[in-house]
């Protein structure tokens, strides 16, 4: 048997020669990179703290920042709402919804398109002069004038938030409809028994066995939100106009790099971005674990 | 407490029909019209569910309908009849690219990073589940570590060493990564851990099998379902995938996709609607249709994804 044992490193050395060449090496070179002034070509000078330094007083990386916290934002808010309010249809028991399967494909559909395909069809849908959106509101008669959504920042990054919705509320649908039908039906008799009410029930009952799903969403999500690039980088000029306010830091990334070959500062972009996504998802995970103590010691 | 000894009385047949509102007093309310109103509702639910399903759809239908028109037709307003121009347009369109050798290329890496990652990922969640070895745990917990860093952070690094190697500008750095997936790893493990018992395998080897053997022609079988699952999120993830191919290809008869999708924004194909409009339906119609059938395996695969966690 010792000598089988053996064999798990045959199993596992593709995987390892694979993941050390293409996954950790690059982790590594970019952090040297990011400590250096390198710009593409060899004879890179080594710069320590330097692009640290640069990075934290960057009018543009902060900015970049603040734009994809709120894009992310207000997308996840409305995202979830509407998989939650959506589930909780579609759980209640006295309703007794019919068609998840067909509902479910159709707010799936908008997920599985290229997103670049996304943001070119919602480039030419919002145009200011003939987009079809325009239209169609002046149409109804809810605008008398056409609005040029994407050349004002706060428009420009609603919209970038409703296409995110858009795109994934369904997903997150299928996720937290999922965890609702994992939670067995007899809470939800005892609660009934007990005179709960269906807000009673969604906050009680519901919402706290749903906690390892949603703690499963929100960070997928964050980490996901964080690294926003494809959409706002095709819906306007690749550089985040209108007035920088759909640059985000992985946009940022990108042109430091790949367009203006400032390689050594785009590593330390990378690791600053690394550093952002660890602390928010700490404070996700620590929020969760308080909210769970509290109610423990409320109940206790 | 009165309204709960009520609903306590009335639970037995509360399967039967349907549930009342318990914070109104049962006898107060003539069922018919507690009836009435419960359709009401109903009705004004599966009328907002059928918006929101027409929401989701209807910037496709604006798509398909607005790449039979002409460019003309398409500034002058939005109508639902599709006009005669998709010929005319698909000219235009392959004047200046070729959407279908985009369409090939992204098959191609798609379809080899799906069947590449699917088979490595369950030799090494084998090689994790059934060896002791030194060092199993140690490196299986650096490669979870490793699955929460975000791509991005080896952006860079991975470019530099595609250079090196001299791969950059070909589809080598798109397909041989998918080799070392640790989410599905940890996936087909977890899965394997619950399904796969050792005594199968123990079985096997007294028999004379050799190892390999014995991981092709019994456990891969078995590990089908979980390898499935992943393989759909892989396939549709590479088959997306705009950053990477974007900072690695260079010639565009090479671009995937979405790349040229991004180019197409660019091109002299954007100034007419149309022929833009039917380029972006190409690439995801042929999705929409895969979809209609695969719908149920993929709304499932996400909820296993989620809670099997």
């Amino acid at each position: 048997m010792k000598k089988l044992d053996r064999y798990g490193y045959l199993f596992i050395a593709p995987f390892w020669v694979v993941f050390l060449t293409f996954s950790i090496y690059p982790v590594f070179l970019t952090l040297y990179y990011s400590f250096t002034n390198y710009t593409g070509s060899p004879g890179e000078e080594i710069v320590g703290f330097a692009n640290y330094t640069r990075l934290l007083t960057d009018t543009y990386f902060i900015e970049a920042f603040f734009n994809t916290i709120k894009i992310w934002g207000v997308n996840f808010a409305l995202q979830m709402g509407m998989a939650l309010l959506l589930a909780l249809l579609f759980s209640d028991l006295r309703l007794k919804l019919k068609g998840l399967n067909f509902f479910r494909s159709f707010f799936y559909l908008p997920n599985l398109i290229t997103i670049s395909s996304v943001a070119l069809l919602f480039g030419i849908l919002l145009d200011w002069q003939h987009g079809s959106l325009n239209m169609v509101l002046m149409k109804i008669g809810l605008i008398s004038n056409p609005i040029d959504w994407l050349a004002e920042p706060v428009t420009a990054q609603l919209s970038v938030s409703l296409i995110l919705t858009w795109m994934w509320f369904g997903h997150s649908f299928i996720i937290v409809m999922a965890g609702v039908s994992g939670i067995s039906t007899d809470y939800f008799e005892a609660a009934h028994i007990d005179g709960a009410n269906r807000w009673q029930m969604f906050t009680k009952v519901t919402l706290p066995l749903l906690k390892p799903i949603l703690l499963y969403i929100m960070i997928t999500s964050l980490i996901g939100g964080l690294q926003l690039f494809d959409l706002p980088m095709l819906i306007t000029d690749g550089i985040g106009s209108p007035d920088g306010s759909l640059n985000t830091m992985v946009l940022y990334l990108y042109n430091q790099a790949f367009k203006y070959n400032n390689y050594g500062y785009a590593s330390a972009v990378a690791y600053g971005l690394f550093l952002i996504t660890l602390i928010f998802s700490a404070i996700v995970f620590k929020g969760m674990f308080r909210n769970e103590r509290a109610t423990q010691k409320k109940g206790a | 407490m009165e309204q709960n000894a009520e609903t306590r009385r009335m639970l037995p047949d509360s399967e039967a029909q349907p549930k009342r509102k318990e914070d109104r007093p049962l006898k107060v309310v003539p069922p018919k019209k507690q009836k009435s109103k419960h359709r009401v509702v109903r009705g004004l639910i599966y009328a907002s569910l059928v918006i929101l399903a027409i929401i989701c759809f209807i910037p496709f239908l604006m798509m398909i309908i607005n790449a039979t028109r002409t460019n003309g037709e398409v500034i002058s307003g939005f109508t639902l009849i599709p006009g005669n121009a998709l010929l005319d347009n698909y000219a235009t369109l392959s004047e200046y690219i070729n959407i279908w050798t985009g369409f090939k290329n992204s098959l191609i890496i798609s379809v080899s990073v799906t069947v590449l990652s699917g088979y490595f990922s369950a030799l090494t969640a084998y090689g994790f589940t059934f060896y002791n070895f030194k060092g199993k745990n140690a490196m299986f917990i650096f490669m979870l570590v490793m699955m929460m860093v975000p791509a991005q952070l080896g952006l860079i690094g991975f470019y530099e060493i595609s250079k090196t190697l001299g791969i950059l500008d070909t589809f080598i750095p798109l397909i041989v990564p998918a080799i070392a997936t640790p989410f599905t790893v940890f996936f087909i493990r977890q899965y394997t851990q619950a399904t796969l018992h050792i005594s199968l395998i123990e079985a096997a080897r007294i028999d004379g099998a050799s190892e390999l053997r014995i991981f092709h022609t019994i456990a891969l079988p078995m590990m089908m379902p979980a390898i499935a699952t992943m393989s759909i999120f892989t396939f549709i993830g590479s088959w997306n995938n705009y950053l990477m191919p974007l900072v690695l290809l260079f010639s565009p008869e090479k671009y995937t996709l979405p790349v040229l999708m991004g180019f197409l924004k660019g091109s002299q194909v954007a100034e007419n609607l149309g022929a833009l409009y039917l380029g972006i339906a190409i690439s995801v119609v042929p999705i929409m249709i895969a979809f209609l059938f695969l719908s149920k395996y993929i709304v499932s695969s996400i909820s296993a994804g989620a809670v099997k966690e």
